[in-house]
């Protein structure tokens, strides 16, 4: 069984082709790290893979089976970029939220929500973060927190859209052993997306990375490669490699640097989304 | 002060308001849709003076125009961007064209001030009773939908990839907002809404970080502000709104203090 399948998936969005005929398979239990630039289409890929952006053509299957909207087998960790930081309520009313937010009718927050919740805060190390306020925790803590959301209901796919933005190098390390640890220790699947290779490169199995409506999946030293990135990029693209280190190059400029920092400096565009979220 | 009919009325009509805006306020501060809610209650000013133009009911007027805004701008979705603008600019029409009726209204000057400012004294009987029956279907319209609400205000992105329908629970909830807004008019006027409807919910949110806790301390300062309110208006002789007013203020920035010194 795979966990995710794209079969010749073309989108569309404002016109512009996000994907054009991309296939890949991401088979189960398997932790990939998804790269690309900014909007090469991590975070519509993510979104079509949950049933909330159409597909022009092509098909794609969760866990062997077609997209649907509210797919209780995937487990999502969005960029948040909406979340209120502002609120001042505890981690576990917000952990809470989720856990019977789809419920229309006044779910009660029952004994069996309630132990689901403290498992999926366990399995992140949060249990005593999630007594304090969402706005006092750090970077780091916040997406341990927003992690464990993405464990309930017991998926067996895990999308993370861009856990490590905005956290520093030891904090990044701590977000990609906890996702390491999540796929061994719950069997799950996992597509994590970042912009940089390097806090990943030694905990995943596979890349999978995007750029110019392709996406090739597969082992880091045959994807991460001059040739391959120039096809990616539509640019001549050099790979440097130091020890564990990978360094994509255009030219003189560190490609993947120059992204992440882009990033920080301008939040008022979202590259990746390609679309107007309502 | 309870020997007197009209304040019995009173307390019960602005009790049942405010229990109301406490509540239904509180999601509106946890949302950010506080001028949202402000602008429906002038909305609700044009409905009314219309009503009272065309010889209806003003709180008919009130509360269909209030509805009927509140439900197109829950549909009308919500980008960010241009949101305030397109508020403010519905806001300011709405108040133009309640005035433009009031010119042709003859005896305007009484009706507007009561409509502006609140005739808590005014409210009578048959008025209370469509308060209550409207505040009991309005909070359990919000019971029903409170689990998606919660979710979707506090993350939107993932409350939609788990099937949360994000326009129809925005659309719901500012129709309910449309009705507290409406019941507020009542109580404390067009203009002064803000005061029950926002001002015990953010002091609220800022004494308490729990959610549930929060919400039932928003109706109970609600409650008290505008029982306090009637009470000193009783006393005093100065005008009910003001004293709501004054309370929900004082109580809001001791909330602030209380956050700062928490902290």
């Amino acid at each position: 069984m795979s966990a995710l399948r794209f079969d010749d998936v073309t989108i569309r969005l404002g016109g512009r082709d996000i994907l054009a005929a991309a296939s890949f398979i991401v088979e189960d239990r398997e932790f990939i790290g998804m790269l690309g630039a900014n909007g090469a289409g991590k975070t519509t890929l993510m979104r079509a893979a949950l049933g909330l952006t159409p597909v022009a053509s092509g098909s794609i299957s969760v866990l062997d089976q077609p997209v649907t909207r509210g797919n209780s087998s995937i487990g999502y960790m969005p960029q948040n970029r909406g979340l209120a930081l502002g609120v001042r309520l505890t981690g576990y009313d917000v952990v809470a939220s989720a856990a019977i937010g789809a419920r229309f009718g006044f779910a009660r927050l029952d004994k069996a929500t309630r132990r689901e919740i403290d498992w999926a805060l366990d399995h992140v190390d949060a249990r005593d973060l999630a007594r304090r306020s969402i706005g006092e925790l750090s970077g780091g803590e916040r997406q341990r927190l927003l992690l464990s959301q993405a464990l309930l209901g017991r998926p067996r796919l895990l999308l993370l859209d861009e856990p490590l933005i905005s956290l520093d190098p030891a904090h990044q390390k701590g977000v990609v052993d906890i996702a390491r640890r999540l796929r061994d220790e719950l069997k799950v699947a996992i597509v994590f997306s970042a912009h940089e290779l390097n806090p990943l490169v030694n905990a995943i199995d596979r890349v999978l990375y995007l750029g110019a409506g392709a996406a090739v999946i597969g082992a880091v030293d045959e994807v991460v490669t001059g040739p391959v990135l120039s096809r990616l990029y539509g640019a001549e693209i050099e790979v440097v490699r130091i020890k564990d280190r990978f360094f994509v190059m255009a030219g003189d400029v560190d490609v993947e640097h120059d992204a992440h920092r882009h990033e920080h400096g301008d939040h008022v565009h979202s590259h990746d989304r390609g679309d107007a979220h309502v | 002060m309870f020997e007197y009919d009209f304040m019995r009325t009173a307390f019960a009509a602005s009790g049942v308001a405010a229990v109301l805006a406490g509540v239904v306020g509180f999601f509106l501060v946890l949302r950010g849709q506080t001028f949202a809610g402000h602008a429906l209650s002038h909305v609700g000013f044009t409905g009314a003076t219309g009503a009272v133009l065309f010889g209806l009911s003003p709180l008919g007027g009130l509360v269909g125009f209030t509805l009927v805004a509140g439900i197109a701008m829950g549909l009308f979705g919500e980008k960010l961007a241009e949101r305030d603008v397109a508020i403010g600019m519905m806001l300011s029409l709405a108040l133009g064209l309640g005035l433009l009726f009031l010119h042709f209204y003859t005896s305007a000057a009484t009706q507007a001030a009561a409509l502006l400012f609140g005739n808590v004294l005014g409210v009578d009987n048959s008025a209370l009773l469509t308060l209550l029956l409207m505040a009991a279907a309005s909070l359990a319209a919000l019971a029903f939908i409170v689990r998606p609400l919660i979710f979707a205000s506090l993350q939107a992105e993932l409350a939609e990839a788990r099937g949360v329908p994000l326009r129809f629970v925005s659309a719901a909830f500012l129709a309910i907002v449309a009705i507290a807004t409406a019941e507020c008019a009542q109580i404390v006027g067009v203009l002064l809404v803000f005061t029950l409807m926002v001002g015990p919910a953010a002091a609220a949110q800022n004494f308490s970080r729990r959610l549930a806790i929060g919400v039932a301390l928003s109706a109970g300062l609600a409650l008290a502000e505008a029982w306090g309110g009637l009470t000193l208006a009783f006393y005093s002789d100065w005008p009910t709104s003001f004293w709501i007013t004054a309370l929900s203020g004082v109580v809001y920035f001791a909330s602030i203090a209380a956050r700062r010194l928490a902290a």
